[in-house]
């Protein structure tokens, strides 16, 4: 980094650093950097291969490009993102019905602790499980279609959704909540008013946001055979028509785009 | 919110009509979703049944079997740290060329905000998949889609680092006659190192994850093994990586999170 050491003026300035001194910083730098050359050399990539792949690559965009698409593969790629879409809308939905509940029993400031542990211990195992192992799963289940690819979406939904609503719910005000009971308003009042109102902001915001990841993912959950473009993808890969593959990708990248930007829209209108 | 009458009411009536709507049009598109997925509910019925004998066939876990994925685990491992490194390197000059204040010209603005965009859009798995076509199915592949599927995301929020730092900072070190590296070193890079730290262990964290499955289409990592398995109907050792690949991502999310907490 600096080569500024060897400065000429008498007790000159060093930059601070996190380690206990320099040769601590310069270990652990080299450390790292060591980890990294042992991490390339245990994947054992060949230059060479590399190379030939850069010359493979070039001839294979060139036939990749203008991406192409017959009528009968317009009628399937227009199916796949149709259903696509709507997964997306349905897992969505029931992705956040199943995570209200969740998130209430999720945060420590509703719930008593068992059901606490209970609601943590469904929203880890919802997230650290990837949506295409879900898919599989649920593949398994309910049989090759959108049904699958639904639920592992909407599985996948709980983990995020009911984490980051639990959060917004630890951090309301009880004021209100007291006042509603004060009023005298029953349990489920409590919720409704006292609760609901606070986090309902929050809510609308992340539902859109998780529509928007739910239509990224409702792209390639197909690949494992759970209904959207992703299994007409795989199957123009398979059949080496790249043509077609390209024409898909772009459309994947245009209607993901278009999402990311009516939900960014959407969101900044509600804050 | 209107008082005109006795009796209070949180909207007025167009705001009524305009949510009552709101909804009805919302509960419409969610019916209409429904159908055209045409849901053949006999196999939704059989789906629990289905799932019990699954996981019935899964348990107990192959314990013999966890010998032979410790290589395709360390390989997940590798790819994911390779990957991350990778797309940092590129992120670094898109995140310069994308943020507001360090970006030469307008179109160079242009083309850092669309880079972002673009890599962010194609999921991991199709970038696997064109990777694996070029240079055919292995860890260079996914190293690769891993990569450029990383870019966006390190480059949006270093982007927005270097967005957020103290222009004084940068003026007190070019005022001491210090040359534009000297800036780069002794003022911008101080400032977005926290935020590069954390941003690359989570992006680390995340990566970690997306490289269990890209195995799914031939690169590399523990979803190869996965892939095999599943195919061959052999259950417990599906159970016994899936266990694996659990505690991998539960340790690099603890990991990614200590980093973090230390930085911020």
């Amino acid at each position: 980094m600096a080569a500024e050491s060897g400065s000429t003026v008498e007790g000159s300035w060093e930059r601070p650093t996190v380690f206990y001194n320099k040769k601590v910083k310069y270990l652990i730098y080299g450390l790292i950097l060591l980890f990294f050359a042992y991490s390339f050399w245990n994947l054992r990539i060949s230059p060479s291969r590399f190379v030939r792949g850069i010359g493979a690559g070039v001839e294979l965009i060139t036939s990749m490009l203008p991406p192409a698409y017959t009528p009968s593969q317009r009628e399937l790629l227009i199916q796949g993102i149709v259903e696509s879409i709507v997964m997306t809308i349905v897992a969505t939905t029931i992705g956040i019905i199943v995570s209200v509940p969740v998130a209430i029993m999720a945060s420590n400031n509703l719930s008593p602790k068992p059901v606490y542990y209970v609601g943590r211990s469904i929203v880890a195992v919802t997230r650290s499980l990837h949506e295409l192992i879900v898919a599989i799963i649920m593949v398994k289940a309910v049989g090759f279609g959108p049904l699958a690819g639904v639920l592992a979406l909407a599985f996948k939904t709980i983990g995020f959704f009911a984490k980051l609503l639990a959060e917004e719910i630890e951090d309301i005000d009880r004021g209100q909540m007291e006042a509603i009971t004060a009023a005298g308003g029953t349990p489920v009042q409590t919720y409704l008013y006292g609760v609901l109102p606070q986090v309902m902001p929050r809510i609308v915001g992340l539902s859109i946001y998780r529509l928007d990841i739910n239509l990224r993912h409702s792209t390639v959950v197909g690949i494992v055979g759970a209904g959207g473009i992703g299994i007409t993808l795989l199957n123009s890969f398979d059949k080496y028509d790249y043509q077609f593959s390209m024409a898909i990708i772009a459309v994947i990248v245009a209607i993901v785009m278009v999402g990311e930007g009516v939900s960014a829209l959407a969101r900044r209108r509600i804050q | 919110m209107s008082n005109s009458t006795d009796s209070w009411s949180r909207f007025d009536r167009r705001e009524r009509l305009l949510r009552f709507f709101g909804l009805l049009a919302g509960l419409v598109i969610l019916v209409a979703a429904w159908r055209a997925m045409e849901v053949n509910y006999g196999y939704a019925v059989t789906a629990p049944r289905e799932l019990a004998d699954l996981f019935g066939r899964m348990y107990p876990p192959n314990v013999g079997y966890s010998r032979k994925i410790v290589g395709p685990l360390l390989e997940t491992i590798n790819i994911s740290i390779l990957g991350t490194a990778l797309a940092i390197v590129m992120a670094i000059p898109v995140a310069f060329l994308g943020a507001s204040n360090t970006t030469p010209n307008k179109p160079a603005y242009l083309l850092g905000k669309f880079i972002i965009s673009f890599t962010r859009s194609v999921n991991v798995i199709i970038w696997a998949l064109i990777f694996v076509v070029i240079f055919g199915p292995g860890a260079l592949a996914g190293v690769l889609a891993i990569s450029i599927r990383s870019i966006g995301f390190t480059a949006k929020l270093i982007a927005e680092a270097i967005e957020e730092i103290d222009r004084g900072s940068v003026e007190a070190v070019t005022a001491a006659g210090a040359s534009p590296v000297d800036v780069l070193i002794y003022s911008i890079v101080p400032q977005i190192k926290p935020a590069f730290i954390s941003v690359a262990t989570l992006r680390w964290d995340i990566n970690v994850r997306a490289s269990t499955i890209i195995g799914f289409v031939g690169a590399g990592g523990i979803g190869v093994p996965l892939q095999t398995e599943i195919n061959y109907f052999n259950w417990e050792a599906v159970l016994t990586i899936l266990i694996s690949i659990l505690g991998l991502v539960l340790i690099s999310e603890g990991i990614s999170a200590y980093l973090r907490k230390k930085v911020m």
